[in-house]
């Protein structure tokens, strides 16, 4: 089944067109990371597939009954969350939000949800632990769980890895590729890493303000552009 | 002590004063918790000047205070929020541009009629006998408004404050909350204003959660502490007023700073003793 369609699709901020020629679909299972240089449109785009934003031109359709709000995100890190004052599980169960409509409190269910996301990422000891005193990539892995409380089936992460190091940031990909395949997830990522992206990734989207690649990590290898992106990384 | 507060409650004007700024206290500690964790703390001092100038020309115009004050200070608020949020001004500039417009207005108002007099003091730096019925009547409606939102919206404003672009992508409005905010805090500021001190208001939105926050670790904890911290930093601000004779407002913010001090010292010790 196809979860996001983007058929010719641009997006602009104040008239003024960030990313055009958008020509791609993600299937249900898929591994896609989108590439590219800074300010080619990356997150742009997510949050296009988001529906944060209409595209100018063209279409961007979501597969049969996946809704926005039921979309796991992960957003760019805020310099105001680096020292913020909250609990691993307030941050993890405010994933719930998007299910709880206009129902005030999170439900049994919804706790038990965020714990058990706590749990299969290795974190249910830091689950009272305050959220600035963690690590950069225990931070983000809170922000994994909290995306993996929200979500149906789809992830989207943008720029997981930023500030990260070497070590943790390939830690973070093991993880978010063990998602992919043994829960069949189907992940979205932006990443600046195209060692990386290639290694764990089904699908690239080469983005340079206009799609440049869209196809398979294996034809992305043998493409011009991508020998061309590898050689200069 | 029992002699102290028989003498304040005694005083009608005084109890009014305690009803009025106590509710006060507890919307800015609550509102404040958002808001200086947004980095919007800059917007509580914003509006608390634009309030001086709608006092000045309350003056001029022989009107009440509050029926000038509370719609262009509304409207303030939804202007700094505006601005600060889109606009190539950066939010810090756009609030200082502002607020020294709206003092210098003030000033210019106040030195073309009634000259610079007692009324002026009192704005800048409070008076407790400024409150009548109809501040108690606001500030019980502000009150309840802000507790209803917080108790069936925290999680909803947790969200906002935490992480925007998330809360936006779960079908949460963070531009409604953000508004909703913004206009209680020009309520709150305009009710505080005359009491505290158009220069000394935002005192009462910037401690507490700044004191909350050295010993507190979660967003509910800081959120409960700040509204408590600050209830009582107001109460004993106002018996020690009364018992020294030291203007209200330089005294409540003096007993926040105390109270702040003392958290941020407890804070060291516990880091430094072994865990």
């Amino acid at each position: 089944m196809t979860l996001f369609t983007c058929k010719n699709a641009s997006f602009a901020y104040e008239g003024h067109v960030v990313v055009s020629g958008l020509d791609f679909t993600v299937e249900r299972g898929d591994y896609l990371c989108i590439v590219g240089e800074n300010g080619s449109g990356k997150s742009t785009l997510i949050k296009g597939l988001l529906k944060l934003l209409a595209p100018k031109e063209g279409s961007v359709e979501l597969g049969e009954g996946l809704k926005p709000a039921e979309i796991g995100y992960l957003p760019q890190l805020t310099p105001v969350q680096k020292d913020f004052p909250a609990s691993v599980f307030e941050v993890v169960v405010s994933g719930r939000l998007g299910s709880r409509g206009l129902l005030p409190f999170y439900t049994q269910a919804d706790k038990a949800l965020a714990e058990q996301q706590l749990a299969l990422l290795g974190m249910e000891k830091l689950k009272r632990c305050c959220y600035r005193e963690l690590s950069g990539g225990q931070q983000q892995r809170v922000l994994l769980a909290r995306a993996l409380t929200a979500m149906s089936e789809a992830l989207l992460l943008d720029e997981p890895v930023s500030g990260l190091d070497p070590l943790v940031t390939q830690e973070l990909y093991r993880v978010v590729s063990e998602i992919n395949r043994e829960r069949g997830v189907t992940i979205v990522m932006v990443s600046h890493d195209i060692r990386s992206a290639v290694h764990y990734a089904s699908h690239i989207l080469h983005l340079q303000n206009t799609q440049v690649f869209f196809g398979t990590s294996a034809d992305y290898l043998q493409s011009p552009v991508g020998i061309d992106f590898l050689g200069g990384a | 002590m029992f002699d102290v507060l028989v003498g304040i409650f005694s005083y009608g004007f005084l109890v009014r004063a305690l009803i009025v700024g106590l509710l006060v206290a507890l919307c800015a500690s609550l509102l404040g918790t958002s808001l200086v964790l947004k980095r919007y703390s800059m917007i509580g001092d914003g509006l608390s000047h634009v309030g001086f100038g709608t006092l000045a020309l309350a003056t001029a115009l022989h009107a009440a205070p509050l029926a000038v004050s509370l719609p262009i200070v509304v409207l303030a608020a939804f202007l700094l929020l505006r601005i600060s949020e889109n606009s190539r001004i950066k939010g810090d500039a756009a609030i200082a541009l502002i607020s020294t417009t709206a003092l210098a207005v003030g000033v210019l108002v106040i030195s073309l009629t009634t000259g610079m007099n007692t009324d002026v003091t009192n704005y800048l730096f409070g008076s407790i006998l400024t409150m009548n019925a109809s501040d108690v009547w606001l500030s019980v409606v502000l009150a309840v408004i802000v507790l209803v939102l917080f108790v069936f919206c925290y999680h909803k404003l947790f969200a906002v404050t935490f992480d925007e672009t998330f809360a936006r992508a779960t079908g949460v409005r963070p531009g409604f909350y953000n508004m909703l905010i913004a206009l209680l805090t020009a309520v709150t500021i305009v009710l505080g204003m005359r009491m505290m001190g158009a220069l000394l208001i935002s005192s009462l939105i910037i401690f507490p959660p700044l004191t909350a926050m050295r010993l507190c670790k979660t967003f509910r904890s800081v959120t409960i502490a700040s509204a408590l911290i600050s209830l009582a930093c107001f109460f004993i601000g106002v018996v020690v007023s009364f018992v020294c004779s030291t203007p209200t407002g330089a005294t409540v913010v003096i007993i926040n700073v105390l109270a702040f001090c003392l958290f941020w010292l407890l804070a060291l010790l516990r880091s430094r003793a072994p865990s």
